[in-house]
């Protein structure tokens, strides 16, 4: 298979094509018994990633729907939780996100294209952003330790934001803060541990890619790595807006948020 | 190029440029990434303007919109599903059609709560 362009008919257009993009022509290596052809073997692993990707939505779903049942009933209280987060923050994790999005997609390209150094290279860069928006993520959390804001572990908002009585009489109770709180650990924490995950398979495929392993046609495995990340990344953009901008934006407003 | 491409196509029957019901494989141009990219970030800024308007309950209509377009940019681009078998595109659609069937008939319930038991006279 390797030795196409080293036969008599290396100077043919079809031996150049094949010199340039040697991981496409060189897909029997990676073909498994049980499939008849690379195409099927191709589309088969596409749908089980797939598969496994509705599942990871339909689990996401759930927590977005109690997010929206409570912000439902309790939008006021949802928007005093909001003003907690630092809207700078969310907005330089969702550009690292997508960012990451874009150099994971470059590394799929990379081994496609069976550029081994590329493909490892942004699978770090990759890597980098990722620990990057945890980075960030545990700054938040830290911040709000200090606030007193986790419930169940440190809850202390009750004591530190006694509730006016127009707001009692409005309905408005603690305890739909606390809700809100609840739901914003509970999505973003699921989601770091997503993340996570995604940080240890990036690193282990960045190890596996320098040793060659996604080469010769064996590209599928970093495109699937791929469609988990980009998921991972789908998740945030939806989680920001939600969670971040219930009160709006207001950078220049008294108290700023 | 892109005529030299089209005649080792037809020679190699590889890399064909529209891709069939099953997906043969597509190598995506980089340049398609980069454009992808640049519309995320527009829609992330517009993201930020829209929350800055005050405009009630229609905030997070648009919130939600702007979040779809990204989301929809990143399954068809990134994830390739522009360029997938039918089957893929569909698996892709029923996650989808699986999320609206979750939030609907669950919401169905909480909103009929108040509703009296009995219909009232």
């Amino acid at each position: 298979m390797a030795t196409e362009t080293t036969t008599h008919t290396a100077g043919t257009p079809a031996a150049t094509h094949a010199a340039a993009h040697p991981a496409v022509h060189d897909e029997h290596a990676v073909l498994h018994h049980h499939f008849d052809d690379m195409q099927q073997q191709r589309e088969c692993t596409s749908l089980g990633m797939w598969l496994f990707l509705a599942t990871e939505v339909m689990m996401f779903g759930g927590l977005f729907f109690a997010y929206s049942l409570y912000r439902w009933r309790f939008l006021p209280a949802f928007m005093v939780g909001s003003g907690h987060l630092d809207i700078t923050l969310g907005t330089i994790n969702t550009f690292v996100l997508l960012f990451s999005s874009l150099t994971m997609a470059i590394a799929v390209h990379a081994a496609v294209e069976g550029k081994k150094q590329t493909l490892v290279v942004f699978l770090g860069i990759t890597w980098l952003l990722g620990a990057t928006f945890l980075g960030i993520k545990a700054v938040e959390w830290s911040h709000d330790y200090h606030l007193g804001l986790i419930p169940a572990l440190n809850w202390t908002y009750y004591e530190t934001n006694p509730v006016e009585d127009s707001l009692l009489k409005a309905g408005i109770g603690p305890q739909q803060v606390l809700m809100y709180f609840v739901v914003y650990f509970s999505m973003t924490g699921l989601h770091a541990i997503h993340m996570i995950v995604g940080l240890l398979v990036v690193g282990y495929f960045m190890w596996l890619g320098h040793r060659g392993h996604f080469m010769r046609g064996n590209d599928q495995p970093v495109e699937i790595l791929g469609l988990y990340w980009h998921l991972v990344d789908i998740i945030w953009i939806f989680l920001f807006p939600l969670l971040y901008l219930i009160a709006g934006f207001h950078p220049f407003a008294k108290g700023g948020h | 190029m892109a005529r030299d491409h089209a005649a080792v196509d037809r020679l190699t029957h590889e890399h064909v440029e529209d891709v069939g019901s099953h997906g043969e494989h597509h190598v995506v141009p980089l340049l398609v990434y980069y454009k992808v990219f640049a519309a995320l970030m527009v829609l992330l800024i517009l993201t930020l303007a829209a929350a800055a308007v005050e405009l009630g309950p229609f905030n997070i209509v648009i919130a939600m919109t702007i979040a779809v377009a990204k989301a929809v940019l990143v399954v068809l681009y990134f994830m390739h599903v522009r360029w997938s078998s039918q089957l893929v595109k569909f698996f892709a659609g029923a996650t989808f059609f699986w999320l609206m069937i979750l939030f609907s008939l669950t919401m169905a319930d909480y909103f009929s709560r108040q509703w009296p038991a009995v219909p009232q006279l």
